[in-house]
């Protein structure tokens, strides 16, 4: 643990998304105002002490806005990796243990999701079941699936050469207890580093997905839908686009720095120090 | 005056001290070798005197070179580098850039020397000096061999003319035989060249090949130094006489059981491997071993030796189950099977010991885990009594069993070979196949693992088969031995037989590639 603190950048990355997490978690309790609150007459106010972040062209105050739709963001974001690892891993660690058709087989698969963008999915699922912020979850979860596949396998095919594999199959171990016993373990680092980057990612998806309005509806809020409905009145009332989006900017960058720091401190090949020059 | 003095050097990674006070010189075309195991800091020694210490180290004590002390800026370290010491690295494939032809690779050495003569005349002279032909310039470096690979590090090293060439391990990731012929051919150029060698090594008999003088260093610190042959015959200091004796094996139990009926016969097995193109189209596959038949003695010890690539860890893949065969069986105790097809209850009958202490653990799991997983293959026994198995099986190869918490990166390579071995037996097997079980190892706990493996012959009357291309070891251990070469069996014998009258060109081979015993009077 004392490791992992001492990489400053994970330090710094990780403070910042657990603040806007808290942020957004607080929204589901409690936030300054509630966000389906329209009220005309106090549209478009400016930041003061009574709305710190101003009001939207329905009245809405925007930092409640700002809270529920931070936790939006990281709801389908988070449910969309856990669709990934869940499914992803899995086929990856398959990949890897059975080799032969198997492994084809789910290359093939991945190479065929990777084909079609997040977007087009999502635009898939919508026809076919209309807009909200499940099929975005649904769309991001069916993007993430392929990435853990290939990082899993990538992983688990360094960890399968190595003779501790071996000598789990001579102790009888079959494919399903190779990969679980042998093979998970080594590779969560990786894919714990690779979750926080697809968590990033799923962030600004979402927000593409709202903002296109395939995405979360109203009266639910997210940061992309608040990007859209405030791009009409862009010219006359920049303030309104630059609060979600900066929001958006804050929270991805928080997270990508999270990652990277992640990825230095667990990943081995990447760890500082000069144990291995003494033989 | 000496040609390399080195006093007082110390290097220091933070407070743990790795090199400690260490001093020593070395003549005009003397050829001076380093002993020590992994972690005595051999090369942080040799890194400090070409001045390529890693990030992080720091370094007191004095270097001279002809009497004046190594410079400060990196750039005149670099270029006295480049006149002067020549360096060849252990592995030979990762020193060559894999995308420039070798002529290239040693054409650049050269002009990074300032007084460089043409290189259109020197390269071809370079590489015919380390016994390359003119064709193998036009190479990659994937296209060579691990030896030839070697000569070109050395045809780069002598590009600038040095007076220095130091060898980090230069041998010990090639084959005998090949080990042989690059230890001659050091030992050629330097005498021709006059050139000072420093050799840095953790194998005695390579050192006492090559070098007329030696150091040994134990945990950073200069145990002994003295000429070679007098060192080996008679060390003076308690850790140089354990070193001594333990490159001599001499491992055999007074008492054995005798041995019995053939436990296992393998009947022509043949592995073909399919190897690139595509589906219908493919390549001739390669045959890695060709009609191979043998059988073993219960309690005997069958040894398979043969030089890298022949095809032996292969047919060991086969025999414990790993891989399957493309024709031939095997016969184990009555039962026949083709490799991965060995029936479960068979299981607990073979077993394997790795070569890699290292990769053998699954880092992540607990040695008590890691040790009763072969148990799987008795469901029958209650968790007690798998409990009992592991702790009887760890007290076997002298461990105790409150180190069974432990995870692996805790212990130490010789005593992880240990716990390899205790996973080996914890299923009371008949057959335990033994791929290089010490090569990976120190020389000093190299007798040891061979002292144990002997006595839990004697003990539970096992049947070993040993691969390895060690023929000291092999000499030591085994009671028949087999040559293995490209894939078939080209000799057997009694290992007597085989030492004093090799018949076939390979086993001729292998017996001119051994190194002399170190400590014995010069016959």
């Amino acid at each position: 643990m004392k490791r992992l603190l001492s990489h400053p950048s994970l330090v710094i990355g990780l403070a910042a998304t657990l603040v806007f997490l808290a942020l957004g978690l607080l929204s589901l309790a409690w936030t300054p105002y509630p966000i389906e609150q329209i009220d005309i007459p106090r549209r478009y106010l400016a930041p003061s002490a009574a709305h710190w972040l101003g009001t939207d062209n329905l009245g809405r105050d925007m930092l409640s806005l700002v809270m529920a739709g931070t936790w939006t963001s990281f709801l389908v974001a988070a449910v969309a990796v856990a669709i990934g690892v869940g499914v992803g891993v899995p086929l990856g660690l398959a990949a890897a243990a059975w080799g032969g058709a198997v492994e084809w087989l789910v290359l093939r698969l991945t190479d065929f999701v990777f084909a079609f963008p997040a977007v087009i999915v999502a635009i898939l699922i919508t026809t076919l079941l209309g807009p909200s912020a499940v099929n975005a979850i649904i769309a991001i979860g069916i993007f993430n699936i392929p990435v853990f596949a290939r990082v899993a396998r990538g992983g688990a095919l360094s960890i399968a050469t190595l003779d501790f594999v071996a000598a789990g199959r001579l102790a009888g171990l079959g494919n399903v207890l190779i990969a679980w016993r042998h093979l998970l373990p080594n590779i969560m680092s990786l894919i714990i580093v690779q979750g926080t980057i697809q968590m990033s990612l799923g962030i600004l998806a979402e927000a593409g997905l709202s903002y296109i309005g395939l995405g979360t509806q109203p009266p639910e809020t997210s940061l992309g839908l608040m990007l859209r409905e405030a791009q009409q009145v862009f010219l006359i009332h920049p303030w309104l686009t630059l609060v979600p989006g900066l929001s958006i900017v804050l929270i991805v960058i928080a997270l990508n720095i999270a990652g990277d720091g992640l990825r230095d401190a667990i990943d081995p090949r990447l760890r500082q120090g000069n144990s291995n020059v003494l033989a | 005056m000496s040609l390399l003095e080195v006093s007082g050097l110390s290097i220091r990674f933070g407070a743990t001290e790795a090199v400690s006070n260490v001093s020593f010189s070395l003549e005009r075309g003397e050829r001076f070798g380093i002993i020590g195991e992994s972690g005595s800091g051999k090369t942080l020694t040799a890194l400090a005197v070409t001045g390529l210490l890693p990030e992080g180290a720091a370094m007191t004590g004095s270097i001279s070179l002809d009497g004046a002390s190594l410079p400060a800026s990196e750039r005149a370290m670099a270029r006295l580098r480049g006149k002067r010491v020549g360096m060849v690295f252990q592995e030979p494939m990762t020193a060559l850039n894999p995308l420039m032809r070798v002529n290239d690779q040693i054409e650049e050495s050269i002009r990074l020397n300032e007084m460089h003569g043409a290189t259109q005349i020197e390269v071809p002279y370079l590489l015919k000096e380390v016994g390359l032909e003119l064709r193998h310039g036009d190479r990659f470096p994937h296209q060579l061999s691990g030896g030839q690979r070697q000569r070109v590090m050395i045809a780069m090293a002598l590009a600038s003319r040095p007076d220095i060439l130091i060898a980090d391990e230069p041998t010990s990731a090639l084959d005998l035989i090949t080990q042989r012929k690059v230890l001659d051919l050091i030992a050629d150029i330097c005498t021709r060249r006059q050139m000072a060698l420093l050799f840095i090594s953790h194998d005695l008999k390579a050192v006492a090949a090559l070098c007329n003088r030696v150091a040994v260093m134990h945990r950073g610190r200069l145990v002994e130094t003295g000429r070679a042959a007098a060192t080996f015959s008679a060390p003076q200091q308690p850790y140089t006489q354990r070193l001594v004796a333990a490159s001599r094996f001499d491992v055999r139990p007074p008492s054995r059981p005798a041995i019995g009926d053939t436990l296992l016969e393998v009947n022509g097995i043949t592995r073909d491997y399919r190897q690139g193109g595509m589906l219908f189209w493919a390549d001739k596959p390669l045959r890695a071993v060709n009609a191979v038949g043998f059988s073993i003695a219960s309690a005997e010890c069958l040894a398979l030796v043969g030089p890298s690539g022949c095809g032996k860890t292969t047919l060991a893949k086969i025999i414990v189950g790993l891989d399957k065969a493309t024709t031939g069986d095997v016969r184990l105790a009555g039962t026949t099977y083709h490799g991965s097809d060995l029936p479960q209850p068979l299981r607990r009958d073979v077993s394997l010991v790795f070569q890699d202490p290292f990769g053998s653990f699954n880092p992540r799991r607990t040695i008590a885990d890691s040790v009763g997983e072969p148990l799987r293959l008795e469901p029958e026994l209650s968790r007690e009594a798998r409990q009992a198995r592991v702790v009887e099986a760890v007290e076997a190869v002298g461990l105790n069993a409150g180190m069974l918490a432990r995870y692996p990166h805790e212990f130490s390579g010789g005593q992880r070979q240990r716990l390899a071995i205790a996973r080996a037996l914890v299923t009371r097997p008949k057959l335990v196949v033994l791929d290089e079980p010490v090569s990976a190892l120190d020389v000093s706990v190299r007798g040891e693992v061979l002292a144990l493996l002997a006595r839990l012959q004697a003990d539970f009357g096992l049947t070993y088969l040993i691969i390895s291309h060690d023929l000291d070891m092999v000499r030591a251990m085994a009671d028949r031995v087999l040559v293995m070469d490209a894939g078939r069996i080209v000799e057997e014998g009694k290992p007597a037989q085989i030492f004093a009258e090799p018949q076939h060109r390979l086993t001729r081979d292998l017996m001119a590639a051994r190194l002399p015993d170190v400590g014995m009077a010069p016959a």
